[in-house]
């Protein structure tokens, strides 16, 4: 085996050349197979070379990222917070996630503008909630940095045929940053994805290339897709709503108990409708619709009325 | 000699040639060093982060060796064992919570020492990515006495693990090898060489080394002092311990990945880079101390080595400046050396003031899982749960779950609480095929034997999920993709002495709910076994998409309480609630939004 000497002498220096690049999405968007592109083609070119995932979770939705660092000697398999050179984000938020570990002085962002909601920004029942996606929109954020490239990737594999390509998009904009010779990129994406799907990704790989000849040409025009709009839109709510039960009407059937969305409804002792949580109700109105007896009123006030 | 090696995800690559170089994770290269090394039996139960390393190692010949997935880490461990004694290099792979289940075997085979080599790598989860908590296996090194390895980066993996197998039989002890979530993941360039010719050995006679009986094992713990002692030996003059000389103000001892921590951050210093966290080469270390001003120990988790060296008598810093918790990385490595005064503060950089969502793992669209979880909430039962994808309905919208302990623990805990009485709700325990297999039977027949009264829901998606999607007794294949007999769950209850059982449809809500609360209610043990196959596993699982007609959306949210990542608010508004919409890239048409949908409003896209 190849262990260097025990003596005290055989001195191991860092060299201070490394590139750091972070990759980050969604589980299930391709962030591995972006960053083990990169790393490959890093060897191609002589460079030591690291990449560290966490991927226990990278099927179900969760955050994903992966560190590359390349250099003559590379220690750490993973990047210092804000040391990152290149910020690669599958993904907007996802993107705005990981910000702060791109190089402020001198870091290039390339994001995907897409949105992907995850569940948990969407589990606001109150009246009038808001999504709970971010609501930075690319032109605050670029205005800001060093270097940096918001495109609609999937836009644009959609366009191409196939939406989950959008990661090569990406590959073809980070070639045009990252100065490795074109046909390296070329032969290890062919080498890397589906045969089947080899044409595709390269189309999709001249794309994203494209995408940035074009926004350089246009000098200082914006290196940005269009400014998206916020996926919802906020909706003025002014009214308050209150849960009326008629207890006497009520032969205890359960149907309400069983509908309500929020589980805010039971059953007491005396097989009765009773309200447990007033604060989960979210006036849907589903009960009041299903009572085979009337029992159950949705009355609504306007906020004006009820701070009269 | 050449061998196709073809890893998982990557295309087929010749690697016979000596001295190649080939990208590798800590994981490849681990199976690579035991290929290397000669092994010819391995066994293990799939476990983040340690699953790729048994999967990597079934892709080398089938002539060189037999990989296999165990029931469970102890059996894994067993069959090791035993391919040890009929003379056969042997591995064992587990996460760190996989050793607590092997550890009865583990305690007393370090007692008898081994025939052919064996390896057990234990890959420890720092920082808690995703297991259900942290232990330190270096801990188990002390108590089974068993020298342990422990890589910095591919190279090391693959070189200590194929070093293992001759350290293994020359000092007649099982070896420990210890990764950590950042060695197994992490994918670095390795030089790789050919397979040693390592000729079977002949089995043993000699029950006085090989039954555990009192006398036996009397005359074998000396033996393993006697060991411990040999292996210090050996360490204070093997390759294994490197000294890098450097600045003699600060010394650093230091090992695994927080070994290229220190290298990054602190360049200059004088580093002691142990390759075996046990025992320690004592008389190195006490050299190292005395040619610095200041030492300190960088280890993850328990002060295990730090310890050790101040019962030497030797003057060491560490857990005062490093974490015990939590993995480590450049910069909290960088900031415990700021706070020990070694380094000097970078200044903070201004922060950006961006926000963006939670994203935790989520169940998948259409999971089988989803359906079992919404009726639970319906009935209101108290949940024991257990290990495995359906942990994530712990958690809103599902919020189902009440308690989850570890592999198999849910029938046990759900058996108590029954004993324990007052509870008013039914007592239900959730447990997947996979889960059940490895710890479930004991604790089912314990149910039936003792007569209680709780309900198992068997999760069956014929697959482990979790893990990303491996075989196991019940899906009728091998690790290597060969058809073997399938365990037939039924038949198994039956045998156990259940006498309700009910298979049930987990895309029916209705059926569910229903057959859910029959179970419920039966005094006694009743299992449901809810019959759907994974979404993503074997093969990826896709129907009809469905969507919402939103004339009719009155937004009562019903559909979002599934949790399902393809349901999301659309622009619309109703009554001060938003709309919902379904993402058809997602959508694999399940239906189970559609059934819960109050007004009818989501029906499949049209052709």
């Amino acid at each position: 085996m190849s262990i260097e000497k025990n003596e005290p002498g055989s001195e191991l220096k860092a060299v201070d050349d490394v590139k750091n690049v972070l990759i980050v999405g969604v589980g299930g968007q391709g962030v591995i197979m972006v960053s083990k592109v990169l790393a490959r083609i890093c060897q191609l070119q002589g460079f030591s070379v690291k990449q560290s995932e966490v991927h226990g979770m990278a099927k179900r939705g969760g955050t994903v990222f992966s560190h590359v660092r390349f250099g003559s000697r590379v220690w750490s398999p993973t990047i210092p917070k804000g040391k990152s050179d290149i910020l690669v984000a599958l993904e907007w938020a996802e993107g705005l996630r990981w910000l702060n570990h791109l190089n402020k002085k001198t870091g290039t962002l390339i994001a995907d503008t897409q949105h992907i909601i995850p569940p948990f920004a969407h589990l606001d029942r109150k009246r009038g909630a808001q999504s709970g996606y971010s609501t930075q929109l690319p032109s605050e954020i670029l205005e800001n940095l060093y270097d940096g490239y918001a495109l609609d990737a999937t836009a644009i594999a959609t366009e191409i045929g196939n939406y989950r390509i959008s990661n090569t998009v990406l590959l073809g904009t980070l070639s045009a940053i990252l100065d490795f010779p074109v046909e390296v990129w070329r032969k290890v994406i062919s080498e890397m994805v589906p045969s089947k799907t080899v044409d595709l990704n390269l189309e999709a790989f001249e794309a994203g290339r494209h995408w940035v000849e074009q926004s350089r040409k246009a000098g200082e025009a914006p290196k940005q897709a269009p400014v998206l709009v916020p996926h919802v839109t906020p909706q003025p709510v002014d009214e308050e709503f209150e849960l009326i039960l008629t207890l006497e009407w009520c032969k205890g059937c359960d149907i309400c108990v069983k509908v309500c969305p929020e589980r805010c409804l039971i059953l007491n002792a005396e097989q009765k409708v009773e309200l447990t949580d007033p604060d989960a109700c979210t006036g849907c109105r589903i009960c009041e619709w299903l009572c085979p007896d009337f029992a159950i009123d949705v009355k609504k006030t306007t906020q004006a009325a009820v701070s009269a | 000699m050449s061998v196709k090696h073809q890893s998982k995800t990557e295309s087929v690559e010749e690697t016979g040639s000596k001295s190649e170089q080939l990208p590798m994770t800590g994981n490849e290269a681990i199976a690579r060093g035991a290929w290397e090394g000669g092994v010819r039996v391995g066994a293990a139960y799939p476990g983040t982060p340690s699953t790729e390393i048994m999967e990597n190692l079934a892709l080398y010949p089938k002539e060189d060796l037999s990989a296999q997935w165990s029931t469970n880490e102890k059996v894994a461990f067993d069959v090791a064992i035993g391919a040890s004694f009929a003379g056969a290099r042997a591995i064992t792979s587990m996460k760190h919570v996989g050793l607590n289940v092997a550890s009865d075997a583990f305690m007393s085979m370090t007692y008898i020492g081994v025939n052919a080599g064996l390896v057990l790598v234990v890959c420890d989860d720092p920082g808690i990515h995703s297991s259900q908590n942290e232990q330190d296996s270096r801990l188990y090194s002390r108590m089974a006495m068993t020298p342990t390895l422990e890589p910095s980066d591919a190279q090391e993996a693959l070189d200590y693990t194929k070093l293992a197998f001759d350290l293994s039989e020359r000092f007649d002890s099982p070896i420990m090898v210890r990764g950590t979530t950042r060695l197994s993941h992490t994918r670095s360039i390795v030089n790789v060489s050919e397979r040693d010719n390592v000729p079977m050995k002949e089995f043993v006679e000699n029950p006085d080394k090989n039954v555990m009986i009192p006398s036996n094992a009397r005359t074998s713990h000396p033996k393993l002092v006697r060991r411990e002692e040999n292996f210090r030996e050996f360490l204070n003059t093997s390759d294994l311990t490197r000294w890098e000389k450097g600045s003699s103000r600060i010394g650093v001892v230091t090992l695994s990945t927080a070994y290229t921590y220190v290298k990054e951050v602190l360049p200059e210093a004088s580093v002691l880079k142990l390759g075996c966290s046990y025992p320690l080469p004592d008389e190195m270390i006490k050299k190292f101390a005395a040619c610095v001003d200041r030492l300190f120990v960088v280890e993850e988790l328990e002060p295990i080595i730090e310890n050790e060296i101040q019962a030497m008598g030797v003057q060491v810093e560490g857990k005062a400046f490093f974490s015990r918790m939590g993995e480590f990385s450049p910069e909290s490595v960088r900031d415990s050396f700021v706070r020990s005064g070694v380094l000097e503060t970078e200044g903070d950089e201004p922060e950006w003031d961006v926000y963006a969502p939670p994203r935790p793992p989520v169940l998948c669209a259409g999971c089988p899982h989803i359906s079992s979880y919404m009726s639970l909430r319906n009935l209101d039962a108290r949940v024991a749960g257990d290990i495995g994808c359906y942990t994530l309905a712990a958690v809103r919208p599902l919020s189902s779950i009440d308690t989850c302990v570890s592999m198999g623990s849910s029938i046990g805990n759900a058996i108590g609480m029954a004993k324990a009485g007052g509870q008013t709700r039914p007592i239900v325990a959730t447990i997947g095929d996979s889960t059940m297999l490895h710890s479930g039977i004991p604790p089912l027949i314990d149910a039936v034997y003792n007569n209680v009264n709780i309900t198992v829901i068997l999760l069956d998606n014929h697959i482990t999920a979790m893990t990303g999607g491996q075989n196991h007794a019940a899906t009728g294949r091998s690790l290597s993709g060969d058809k073997t007999h399938r365990v037939d769950f039924e038949t198994l209850f039956e045998a156990i002495g259940v006498k309700w059982i009910r298979r049930a449809d987990s895309y029916d809500l209705g059926a569910m709910l229903k057959t859910f609360r029959e179970a419920t209610e039966f005094r006694g043990v009743s299992v449901v076994i809810s019959d759907r196959p994974c979404v993503l596993d074997p093969v990826r699982i896709r129907g009809e998409t469905m969507m919402v007609r939103a004339e009719n959306c009155t937004a009562c949210q019903s559909c979002m309480n599934l949790g399902c990542p393809a349901l999301v608010w659309s622009d619309e508004w109703y009554d001060g609630h938003h709309k919902v919409e379904i993402n058809p890239d997602s959508c694999i048409g399940c239906s189970m939004c559609a059934q819960v949908c109050s007004t009818n409003s989501i029906v499949a896209v049209p052709r």
